[in-house]
């Protein structure tokens, strides 16, 4: 076998699939088909060898969390015995209650909660809006700022991240929410996420009906885009959820303990404050548990999300 | 919302309105001004609010950080600002704990990138398979993903402990002596390098399977009538495949090794976290940035390392260009 055989390089072969679907489904069954799995190159079936890779992997991903519990559910003199504990404890809701109060958890969870959903509302908005004019509205140098917003992608937000935090003093807004929601409040990959959806979803022929009918932009978006693009908001509100509950290093410097989110509160934890291991496992798990309740419900629509940007990422 | 007015505040005289100033209807004529207004302006409008903040919170700062870079400014007087020309440079240039941060980057960012792409790799191939249960294994190697850097880097802290560690424990099993992890050095690298596998691999690896999926099934019957087995199949038919997926996710593990912070912090566990280690050991770029700026209180400084972050990154995307060209021109 050699390469010859293969057609030349194509790194738009994906696109190409793409194409052939916009002919070939209509709008709502594609919409539908955004959390099932297309299945075209799976062409064996998985063997005995494979499954248990896959059981291995599953364990690397899941024991740290497992552990996790175990640890936070035992006491410290246990948690550093050898061998150590493989099964959970009698106190766990105590160490929890424990580490709740130790490390401020409450107002921490609760900016989480506000800060990680403001985030997550507005870069939904705004990218089903910029989304929605990239993908199938005409203007002057669209390709342009297209590429702009791709390129901004490329840029961390450790570099700014200087003037960022003298800004904000001046502002006086050191240590408070509107520090870490307002710089985070739209997402380059959200844009290009919403686009390629609608590029795809949203029909030509629906826009332009819905102008013959008089109806305005924001009236063609609001009763004709949003209808349809409400799957994909919803894993792009997931997925911008989940970046900004976890975001740390901006968060870190701008916020102090007085006032801190999750992920900032936990490095109290590990600061040397708390020396019990036991207590600072059950932080952990606590700061997690939102994220994992989270992921076990939605699971599967967040991983089709992810799976449905990278398509076309 | 007013979002649909328009952004041109006085369309009026430029663009006079051609169809309906024949009949003279006013009311007509005014709707389709307004329609063509709307027309014209309505996708600036809706592009808009990304631009803005993107302006006012990225782009403004990475700019003004070369300013403040050739200044003296403490965290404590932020408004005080002292011109010093380069010499923050030249004291970046002639400090071992930059070179030393910029190696560790280097050596962290080859250490978790590399192994975590490959096994991404891999378990994109495996989930690739008709599967029972591929759902449970998905979300499976999704979920540390839902894990922050906080809870990730504890968590693994401890298995990584020197005395009571479940992975000394392990090892001792087969007969490996305590590994102080800690403090030395590569242990310590491997062990943040863990983290951060841990952390990507199961979201790297749906990357992969979604561009592994759309990859036509007939190139795959082509390819076995050309008598490839298996694996051959996966070098020529799925790796071509996703060739663009790979670099994309290259360049997204690459930005993310330049930034490690998190990660190295709460290993150290308090005091040492900021410095990288007693003997800086693991140190990285983001850390050596907020040293400077939050602990030594030299915010000029702080920028010069922000400065020399961005230029590393333009450098290691110069460089991937030309492999990936080259590479390409290959195949």
């Amino acid at each position: 076998m050699t390469t010859d055989s293969i057609p030349v390089q194509t790194p738009d072969a994906r696109s190409g699939t793409a194409q052939k679907a916009r002919k070939d489904t209509p709008p709502a069954r594609r919409s539908r088909r955004l959390f099932r799995h297309p299945g075209a190159g799976r062409q064996h079936h998985a063997g005995p060898v494979a499954y248990i890779l896959l059981g291995i992997a599953a364990l690397f991903s899941l024991f740290p969390l497992y552990w996790t519990m175990v640890a936070a559910s035992t006491d410290n003199t246990r948690v550093t015995q050898t061998p150590p504990p493989f099964l959970p404890g009698p106190h766990l809701l105590e160490n929890l209650g424990k580490a709740w109060q130790d490390a401020a958890l409450g107002k921490a969870m609760l900016n989480s909660l506000i800060v990680a959903g403001v985030i997550a509302l507005s870069t939904v908005l705004f990218a089903t809006l910029a989304g929605f004019a990239f993908a199938k509205l005409r203007f002057k140098g669209r390709n342009i700022l297209l590429m702009l917003v791709i390129g901004t992608m490329l840029v961390p937000p450790q570099l700014g991240v200087v003037p960022l935090f003298m800004m904000m003093t001046e502002l006086g807004w050191g240590q408070q929410l509107p520090a870490v929601i307002f710089p985070t409040l739209v997402s380059a990959v959200g844009v290009f996420f919403m686009r390629q959806y609608l590029s795809e979803a949203l029909p030509d022929e629906l826009v332009e009906a819905g102008r013959v009918d008089g109806a305005h932009s924001l009236r063609i978006f609001w009763s004709i885009v949003l209808p349809i693009a409400r799957p994909p908001m919803a894993v792009l509100f997931m997925i911008t959820f989940v970046h900004a509950w976890n975001d740390f290093f901006w968060p870190f410097i701008v916020l102090d303990m007085s006032n801190p989110t999750v992920p900032v509160a936990l490095t109290q934890l590990s600061a040397g404050y708390i020396r019990d291991q036991s207590l600072i496992m059950a932080g952990a798990l606590l700061g997690t548990l939102p994220l994992l309740v989270m992921f076990i419900v939605f699971g599967r629509q967040i991983v089709g999300g992810i799976m449905q940007g990278a398509v076309k990422g | 919302m007013a979002i649909s007015t328009p952004t041109t505040p006085d369309g009026a005289p430029g663009a006079a309105p051609p169809a309906g100033s024949g009949t003279g209807a006013e009311h007509q004529r005014r709707s389709t001004l307004l329609h063509r207004l709307d027309v014209r302006g309505a996708p600036y409008a809706f592009v808009a609010p990304f631009f803005v903040v993107f302006a006012a919170f990225s782009f403004y700062p990475l700019v003004y950080t070369s300013w403040i870079s050739l200044h003296r400014v403490e965290l404590s007087t932020l408004n005080l600002m002292e011109w010093v020309g380069f010499d923050n440079y030249t004291a970046l240039w002639e400090d071992d704990r930059f070179w030393n941060a910029l190696l560790n980057t280097f050596t962290i960012g080859v250490l978790s990138t590399v192994p975590q792409l490959l096994m991404a790799l891999g378990l994109a191939h495996l989930l690739n398979y008709r599967l029972r249960g591929s759902t449970f294994f998905r979300v499976a190697a999704l979920t540390p993903y839902a894990t922050s850097v906080g809870a990730a880097a504890l968590v693994f802290t401890m298995l990584f402990e020197r005395d009571f560690g479940m992975i000394n424990w392990m090892l001792s099993l087969v007969g490996v002596d305590n590994v102080d992890w800690e403090n030395n050095k590569w242990a310590a690298q491997t062990a943040i390098s863990t983290i951060v596998i841990w952390r990507w691999t199961g979201y790297n690896a749906l990357l992969y399977l979604a561009a592994m999926q759309a990859i036509p099934r007939d190139r795959y019957e082509a390819a076995a009538i050309d008598g490839a087995s298996r694996w051959q199949q996966f070098l020529t038919v799925t790796i071509p495949g996703i060739r663009s997926t790979i670099v994309f996710t290259i360049v997204l593990s690459t930005i993310g090794a330049t930034q490690l912070f998190g990660e190295p912090l709460i290993f150290g566990q308090g005091p040492n976290g900021i410095t990288g280690g007693a003997d800086n050991q693991y140190q990285t770029l983001g850390l050596l940035l907020y040293e400077e700026g939050w602990k030594n209180y030299q915010m000029g400084r702080a920028a010069t390392v922000a400065w020399a972050m961005f230029l590393l990154l333009i450098v290691v995307f110069v460089v991937q260009r030309l492999v990936t060209r080259v590479t390409a021109r290959k195949g």
